[in-house]
């Protein structure tokens, strides 16, 4: 059986080919199936997802049901669920139920959604292999042996595998395009604002953002007309309406121009990647669109200045955490000194603690202009620097990474290599800019991604791109072997 | 840039976290390879660039004066480890 | 040698809103522990603050009042520090750029003169938990309930001079805040306490001492008191041949010293930033016109007009514009006693005070309301009754007897006023009273104070009292002829 997408399985739970009863099951049962191997979710809800599915079956037959009433879906475990464990990948949040739903959770549920589990991930979303999680690494679906990426590998694998037809991710510097592009799947990252951060522990304040990780632009068009929209409880939400982007896939790429800046081909580019992105940049070529060169001079500061930003934002983010009214406590702390440090230092994993570490100390007295203040105004000249491309051309594209999928193991005790590995991703966060990542190709066996940037706001110009390629190509439909092995079939 | 065994044990003590004799080496070793990655920035000219904190020319929104809660301590509290007559409660701490 | 003392106090004011800060939860005071905690107060995973239009406003409205710099763009940070009752391990506060900057109050000092105290800033903060330390024997409990109350922090600039200067600023500060109608400005209650930074340095240097934080005074009374052992500790301290170490200290009012405070001993790193979850705030035109529009009059403005329309003196006018309920209070009181406005002040600051203090009630809650008394008043200007038997009918009405008139009316307490009747009273005790009448025609003048008694007791005490002195010298004087 073929994966289905959002939209097939939309339409035929209409049609009444099968109910959602039925699809929650199958998602259930490649679960169970695929997940020993995979390790892609922290929390299966097979009971709350089924009920929901039920509900989703006497909605459809009366004849109220939206696109998306009655899909399954699985939530990044980074977003509060009430009722349900919410780890964020962390043993400090290892117990931690939340009493509230995040908007993201709370708009997909009114949605009709029907939420089979939360996914595994970076532990606070940091890491960019998904080995950094409390509850270990998620596997590849395409080589067990390699990483699905991070942070939200999780729902990337889950994906891939064909466990569930779509997920929720966040991506601070890449987080939802790199998994994407490690697993051979559409990862969308909106504009920063243009979904509500409330409800989704806190990395990087100014840097996180929620989005999708689907098989489809598609998909990612009707998921986003849920999700997005502006949220009272978030100052940096934008009031703005949203757009109905799947009625806007289908416009003419004609006359529509791509920039290619060429820092994206640099020599840290696998040849590979860089055959598979130079044949799709052809294929919009045949749509119609003008491919030009362009030039992006700051691109090699955003590693840097993304690793002053984000750990200093996390630091603070994360005081929050020192076993008093939520989270990991250490069990018998003779002093409230020992139990902040004994709490946190049990509760947190090495990753999370380098990142609190880098970040307090380029905010301490005597190095904050040095570094933090330094690394905003580099963010200043970097985001202008990419925000300007749009003035000439519709979007800019580019790898979404530099290598397809690496080993597990293999850089995670190297932080600065892993943290290089984002490089063609963390401009689009600083800028706060919407990016997409859509497979074009393979590395080997290993699935390449394509990235698209846009403008802010540009999500319905970016879905319009990604879509007509996906007309185009197959490469979307490519299932690793593994995938949709639910045991005795439906 | 390097750290010292002191910078590590200082900036551990401001973030709250413990790190013990045999971890300090790691944290040395790795936060210095991380700052010499970030200090790439200091070569940067930025004399007339004003900081960016965010990336949306946005401001402030402002909310109506009106109390929307409603009292839900048990719920709140549950995810307490120790909660005493409605406190949370803490090893004593000397002013 | 001689030492001059240099202060600065850091007043922190409770703003009154209904909701906190960065939050929809209540700020009603005393509620049970944490039951007024919602998850943006607790500092729960992937909570947002959003910021209070209300307290924006009345951040700008003292400003206003101090005649200072609105900022019209002004950001939010992060002030980081563990602490159990601060739940985010951080406080949002307002830092390099505040909300309100450069203004000034003038505050009347002890020698009759008066002085200019600059105010640097006032920015907008939220307020912490509280941390009970006496409930439990070997813990602290924490209760949250006022964490993220708002809180508008007001910096003086080190210009305060004295323990007592910096007490009377301190008062003129709760006065404004409380005019503005901005704070309850209830210190029982922490609404109103604040922080004192003192040096000592020999009198004529201009480079300043060493100075200790003094935290939490949350009286008058010990803020005076606090400074003043303060200032003898450093200047002891100096004199020794020993330094002032830069530190916190807190005041124990029982054994009336300070004292390092522990907590506080390793130096802080606040490590502040701009607070990613919240944007600039940005004061348009329209919204600043809006709060000038809503400004009440202020004290400086209504001592003025006190001066000007009622011809009161400098001390009168301290009384009675104490709080704007004083002011309120006295110019209804006052209403209509054109030319006789010293007796509305003299009742004001007299029997109405005496009984406000006797009874321990403050002037809003007051009995006798502004127009029971203006309708005393009225009686007393218009000779219905005497100054002496309105203290009777005041208490009356203090009882809840009535208003002035109905009690007049009841106990039949109207003056005489009938010349034509009290001349015959007068007659008759002159009569009666041959031996003093001739002792006051042989110079005795004294004596004509017997004759009013005389009349007054004859008529129950309600002889209009001036007519019966001019009717009983015509009377005495003309027999004399």
């Amino acid at each position: 059986m073929d994966r289905l997408t959002v939209s097939q399985l939309s339409a035929g739970l209409r049609s009444g080919e099968f109910s959602s009863e039925e699809l929650t099951r199958q998602s259930l049962a490649r679960i169970e199936a695929a997940n020993p191997s995979l390790n892609a979710f922290i929390t299966v809800m097979a009971e709350e997802a089924l009920t929901a599915a039920r509900a989703a079956d006497r909605r459809l037959a009366s004849g109220k049901a939206g696109p998306l009433t009655g899909i399954p879906l699985a939530h990044k475990d980074i977003f509060c669920t009430a009722g349900t464990l919410t780890s964020c990948g962390s043993r400090m949040l290892a117990n931690f139920v939340s009493p509230y739903d995040a908007t993201v959770v709370s708009k997909l549920a009114d949605a009709g959604i029907v939420v089979v589990g939360k996914t595994n991930m970076d532990e606070f979303a940091m890491g960019s292999s998904n080995e950094t999680s409390y509850f270990g690494p998620v596997r590849n679906p395409w080589d067990m042996e390699r990483s699905p990426g991070g942070s939200s590998g999780g729902s990337a694998a889950a994906v891939a595998a064909g466990l569930v037809p779509a997920a929720t991710g966040t991506d601070t510097g890449g987080s939802i395009r790199q998994p994407a592009a490690f697993t051979g799947i559409t990862g969308f990252k909106p504009t920063y604002g243009r979904v509500s951060r409330y409800g989704m522990v806190a990395f990087a304040s100014s840097l996180d953002q929620a989005g999708t990780l689907t098989a489809t632009a598609e998909d990612a068009a009707l998921l986003m007309e849920a999700m997005a929209g502006f949220d009272a409880r978030d100052s940096t939400s934008a009031d703005q309406a949203v757009p109905a982007y799947s009625s806007m896939l289908d416009e003419t790429l004609a006359g529509k121009t791509i920039g290619v800046p060429q820092e994206y081909f640099d020599e840290g580019l696998d040849s590979d990647c860089e055959r598979a992105i130079r044949d799709a940049l052809d294929v919009f070529v045949d749509l119609g669109a003008k491919i030009t060169e362009l030039t992006l001079p700051h691109l090699a500061l955003s590693v840097p200045t993304y690793y002053i930003v984000a750990p200093a934002e996390c630091s603070s983010n994360l005081s929050r955490y020192d076993g008093i009214r939520f989270g990991y406590r250490h069990p018998d702390a003779s002093d409230i000194g020992e139990l902040y440090t004994r709490s946190r230092q049990e509760g947190f994993g090495a990753e999370v603690k380098r990142r609190i570490m880098t970040g307090t100390y380029v905010l301490s007295a005597g190095y904050y202009d040095a570094y933090y203040l330094q690394a905003q105004k580099v963010r200043r000249l970097i985001s202008d620097e990419l925000m300007r491309c749009f003035e000439d051309v519709d979007i800019v594209a580019g790898p979404t990474t530099p290598t397809p999928a690496f080993g597990l193991g293999e850089k995670i005790d190297d932080p600065v290599q892993m943290y290089l590995n984002d490089i063609y991703t963390i401009a689009v966060n600083l800028a706060g800019a919407p990016g997409i990542s859509i497979p074009c190709g393979f590395s080997g066996a290993l699935p390449v991604g394509l990235q698209l940037i846009g403008p802010h706001f540009g999500e319905a110009t970016l879905l319009n791109f990604a879509h007509h390629y996906q007309q185009q190509t197959d490469w979307h439909t490519k299932t690793p072997a593994l995938a949709l092995n639910d045991g005795a079939d439906k | 840039m390097g750290l010292s065994d002191k910078d590590v044990q200082h900036i551990a003590k401001l973030a709250r976290l413990e790190v013990s004799d045999g971890q300090i080496a790691d944290y040395v070793e790795k936060l210095t390879q991380i700052l010499d990655m970030v200090d790439a920035l200091k070569e940067v000219d930025t004399t007339e660039v004003l900081p960016l904190a965010h990336p949306l020319h946005m401001s402030q929104r402002l909310r109506a004066d009106e109390p929307t809660e409603k009292n839900q301590r048990d719920l709140f509290q549950a995810n307490a480890e120790d909660v005493k007559q409605g406190l949370y409660t803490v090893p004593r701490v000397i002013e | 040698m001689n030492w001059e003392t240099v202060i600065g106090l850091e007043i922190h004011t409770q703003l009154a809103t209904q909701s906190k800060i960065f939050s929809g939860e209540r700020t009603t005071y005393g509620a049970e522990p944490n039951t007024q905690a919602c998850l943006v107060d607790l500092g729960y995973p992937g909570v947002l603050p959003v910021l209070n239009s209300e307290a924006v406003a009345m951040a700008v409205k003292f400003g206003l009042a101090i005649g200072a710099t609105i900022e019209r763009r002004s950001v939010f940070a992060r002030k980081n520090y563990f602490y159990p009752d601060l739940p985010k391990g951080y406080q949002i506060s307002q830092y390099e750029l505040p909300i309100v900057s450069r203004g000034s109050v003038v505050i009347q000092l002890d020698d009759g003169g008066q002085k200019r105290v600059g105010i640097t800033r006032a920015h907008l903060e939220e307020d912490a938990g509280k941390s009970l330390h006496e409930t439990f024997k070997d813990q602290t409990g924490i209760d949250l309930n006022r964490a993220g109350t708002p809180l508008l922090e007001i910096v003086s600039e080190p210009e305060l001079s004295s323990a007592a200067e910096a007490a009377t600023y301190m008062r003129k500060i709760h006065q404004l805040v409380r005019y503005l109608g901005i704070s309850d400005g209830n210190m029982q209650e922490g609404s109103f306490r604040c922080d004192a930074n003192i040096s000592v340095r020999p009198s004529g240097d201009t480079e300043l001492g060493t100075r200790a934080e003094l935290k939490n005074l949350n009286s008058f009374r010990y803020v005076e008191k606090a400074i003043e052992f303060e200032i003898e500790r450093q200047i002891d301290v100096l004199e020794d041949g020993g330094k002032v170490v830069q530190e916190t200290r807190l005041y124990d009012s029982d054994k009336d010293e300070t004292r390092p405070m522990r907590s506080k001993e390793e130096a802080n790193d606040y490590r502040y930033f701009p607070d990613p979850d919240l944007l600039p705030l940005e004061i348009d035109e329209a919204l600043l016109d809006s709060i000038k529009e809503s400004m009440p009059e202020l004290p400086s403005e209504i001592e003025e007009r006190f001066a000007k329309d009622y011809g009161l003196n400098p001390v009168d006018i301290q009384i009675l514009t104490a709080s704007s309920e004083d002011a309120k209070f006295f110019e209804a009181s006052a209403e209509g006693l054109d030319g006789n406005y010293e007796l509305a002040a003299n009742w004001n600051k007299g029997e109405l005070r005496a009984a406000l203090n006797r009874e321990g009630v403050t002037i809003s809650d007051s009995p006798v309301s502004p127009a029971d008394l203006n309708n005393l008043l009225q009686r007393i200007s218009d000779g219905t009754i005497s100054g002496k038997t309105a203290k009777e009918v005041f208490e009356a009405m203090w009882a809840g007897e009535g208003d002035a008139d109905q009690i007049i009316e009841t106990r039949g307490l109207q003056q005489i006023s009938d010349v034509v009747a009290l001349d015959k009273v007068v007659q008759q005790v002159v009569a009666d009273n041959p031996e003093q009448a001739g002792q006051y025609r042989g110079g005795k003048q004294k004596l004509l104070g017997f004759f009013v008694g005389q009349v007054m007791q004859a008529t129950g005490g309600k002889a209009n009292p001036a007519e019966v002195n001019k009717l009983l010298r015509a009377r005495l004087d003309a027999d004399e002829n």
